[in-house]
């Protein structure tokens, strides 16, 4: 063992001067593998940022809530189906809100979009969500100045509104937007409540939206809108009762005949994650079968330069054996020369993806963590001794007399 | 005086396809310790191979070999290779330093694999290059020295292990005549200092310093004379011109 070692290290030595000598043969040689180490890494890094991004911003929608919608949030087939559905109403929801037994919060919303402003400033397009007030308990929508809409506001069909985060910063400052007028549209709201800020999920802002009361958006806009209905349920461990619950509930509410299908969308969390693991799924494939296939060209690569070296290098294996070297000695000699190339193929390449990753953090979340970098830089090590074992073997073997006759 | 080497009975067979050449014939040699042996014959006379097993480098096909007392005919290769590495000492006739390594590390390589500890690596290395008078070139690289400090660097690295036998191959024939006297001059003293040294070549001017001359000729040893052996550098090397550097 300590001979091994030994030679491992006066290996590293010998590798470090050959390849230092041929700087340029070097650096083409750890293309292959810088390539295929920067693939497989970006894609790590980019699954990597996906998965923890995409845990965050799912979680406002919530494990316990459900979504009852015209259409499906992941239409992958027959959009027009889903199209020619009769919208979700105001009957059915009050149906939902009535008789869900299993739910402790059932309330619901639709959206327009409209041109906001204040004073001087404007923006073009802005979602407005009409909500009814138990709204505020079915997700993260909680304000933190003022007050939520209330069921006197929505009863009324009264003209306040609560702003997200971004529409305070944007529209009012420097002034306090509460008790002021916000136009939407051609009506105008008292802004009576500002919400918590939620962030960005997917790149887009969660606080760029108006909250005004459900009828107040139906009225001033138009009946003519399907709702969501949202309902949050007691024991968000026993969401397929509720579920089951509110399918009966909703195809009495729609008069569906027992052989119909649904002709509404329930949409929970779970379709989504189902969906983002299909389609990470893809990626990872994708992945591995481009970085796997540039890394064994790299590695086929660095294999044809170490035959090349050895060949070259006949003379110097028959003198290193006549003055002593073992099989060993030898064959260490060239798999660490292998390994080496490789493994600085494996850093620079890591350290491309890395600065790959910081240039498309901006529209792509990415991360790198520790056991990625270790992982990257170890592997393509393994690519190395992989690759240099048959080299390596072949010089071990040489003859030191033919070795030594050769010139 | 003890026996360095003692061949007996050494045969070589080369199987060419379904021919066989055999390239020595049951040769017998001894060499005792102390002794400056030289080599000759004209190629295909079997003197290559006869270096290649008294070096360790080959094993005969039939007889047997005693290398300071020990029986090396059977040994593995990498048997062969620890014995190479403790007891011969090789000066080739290219050399064959590592290019980019300078002196210093080129005369240790032999008690790295010897796997000796830095500190004895330090001692044996310094004392061989100043055994050849380069202690002050040990960080050159071969390149930044002329051929006949090449061939001392080379010689540093033979002696650097304290081996039983010096064993040379053509050592002079890639230097000019002025530089090949320095060599001679040096196994002259290497001699003088009770090393072992056996010489492969096939020039007269060079196995006339040697005090012993085997000769070989189809693979038997024809002739086995003491002699005289040259210390000066009178007639020889100065009547040797063109041919240097391209002697095989």
């Amino acid at each position: 063992m300590h001979d091994l070692t030994y030679s491992f290290l006066e290996g590293i030595k010998i590798a470090q001067r050959a390849l230092w000598a041929n700087k340029t043969r070097t650096i083409l040689t750890t293309l292959g593998i810088v390539i295929g180490v920067v693939t497989v890494t970006l894609m790590m890094m980019i699954i990597q940022g996906l998965n923890s991004s995409f845990q965050r911003q799912i979680s406002f929608i919530g494990s316990g809530t459900v979504y009852v919608e015209q259409w499906p949030w992941i239409v992958m087939d027959d959009w027009w189906i889903y199209r020619n559905r009769p919208k979700l109403t105001m009957e059915n929801f009050q149906d939902v809100k009535e008789q869900l037994e299993l739910a402790e919060v059932v309330a619901a919303y639709t959206w327009t979009v409209r041109p906001i402003s204040f004073k001087s400033n404007t923006i073009d397009r802005v979602g407005i969500v009409g909500v009814t007030p138990d709204y505020v308990y079915t997700g993260g929508h909680v304000p933190e100045y003022g007050r939520f809409v209330s069921e006197l506001d929505n009863r009324s069909s009264r003209k306040v509104c609560v702003i997200g985060a971004d529409i305070k910063r944007d529209v009012f400052d420097p002034y306090n937007p509460i008790g002021r007028h916000l136009r939407v549209g051609a009506h105008s709201y008292t802004v009576v409540g500002i919400l918590e800020r939620q962030g960005t999920s997917f790149g887009e802002s969660n606080d760029n939206y108006v909250m005004i009361p459900l009828n107040t958006l139906l009225d001033n806009y138009g009946h003519h809108r399907s709702l969501s209905i949202v309902s949050k349920a007691k024991d968000s461990n026993n969401m397929d009762a509720m579920v089951d619950e509110l399918t009966g509930i909703l195809r009495r509410s729609r008069s569906l005949q027992p052989m119909e299908d649904n002709n509404f969308a329930i949409n929970r969390q779970e379709a989504l994650t189902d969906f983002y693991k299909r389609m990470t799924a893809g990626i990872y494939i994708a992945g591995l079968i481009i970085g796997g296939i540039a890394l064994a060209v790299g590695g086929i690569g660095i294999m044809n330069i170490m035959l090349v070296s050895v060949t070259e290098r006949t003379w110097e294996i028959g003198m290193r054996k006549a003055v002593g070297a073992k099989t060993t000695h030898i064959l260490w000699q060239f798999l660490v020369e292998s390994m080496l190339i490789c493994s600085f193929g494996g850093i620079v390449g890591l350290g491309l993806a890395a600065l790959g990753g910081a240039a498309m953090d901006k529209f792509l979340p990415t991360s790198l963590p520790l056991w990625l970098a270790l992982l990257a830089v170890l592997f393509s090590s393994f690519v190395g001794l992989v690759f240099g074992l048959l080299p390596a073997t072949r010089a071990a073997r040489l003859d030191p007399i033919t070795a030594l006759r050769q010139d | 005086m003890s026996e360095i080497i003692r061949l007996k009975n050494i045969s070589k067979i080369y199987e060419i396809g379904k021919i066989k050449v055999p390239a020595l014939k049951d040769v017998d040699l001894i060499i005792e310790q102390g002794e400056y042996v030289a080599i000759m014959g004209p190629s295909g006379s079997g003197k290559s191979t006869l270096m290649n097993i008294i070096g360790c480098l080959d094993t005969p096909t039939t007889g047997n070999y005693h290398l300071a007392g020990e029986e090396v005919n059977n040994m593995t290769d990498n048997e062969l290779a620890d014995v190479r590495n403790r007891r011969i000492g090789f000066v080739f006739q290219t050399f064959n330093l590592l290019p980019r390594a300078d002196a210093y590390h080129n005369v240790e390589l032999p008690l790295i694999y010897a796997g000796m500890s830095r500190a004895k690596r330090r001692e044996q290395t310094n004392e061989a290059l100043s055994r050849v008078g380069l202690a002050e070139r040990m960080k050159h690289k071969p390149n930044e020295l002329s051929g006949g400090q090449r061939q001392r660097v080379a010689v540093a690295r033979a002696l650097v292990n304290r081996p039983s036998l010096l064993l040379a191959d053509e050592p002079t024939g890639n230097l000019d005549s002025r530089t090949s006297y320095e060599i001679m001059q040096l196994f002259h003293e290497l001699h003088q200092n009770g090393n072992t040294i056996v010489l492969v070549t096939h020039e007269e001017d060079i196995a006339a310093y040697a005090h012993r001359v085997v000769r070989l000729f189809d693979g038997n040893i024809s002739s086995d004379k003491r002699q005289e052996p040259r210390t000066g550098m009178n007639g020889g090397f100065a009547a040797k011109p063109e041919e240097n550097g391209e002697a095989a």
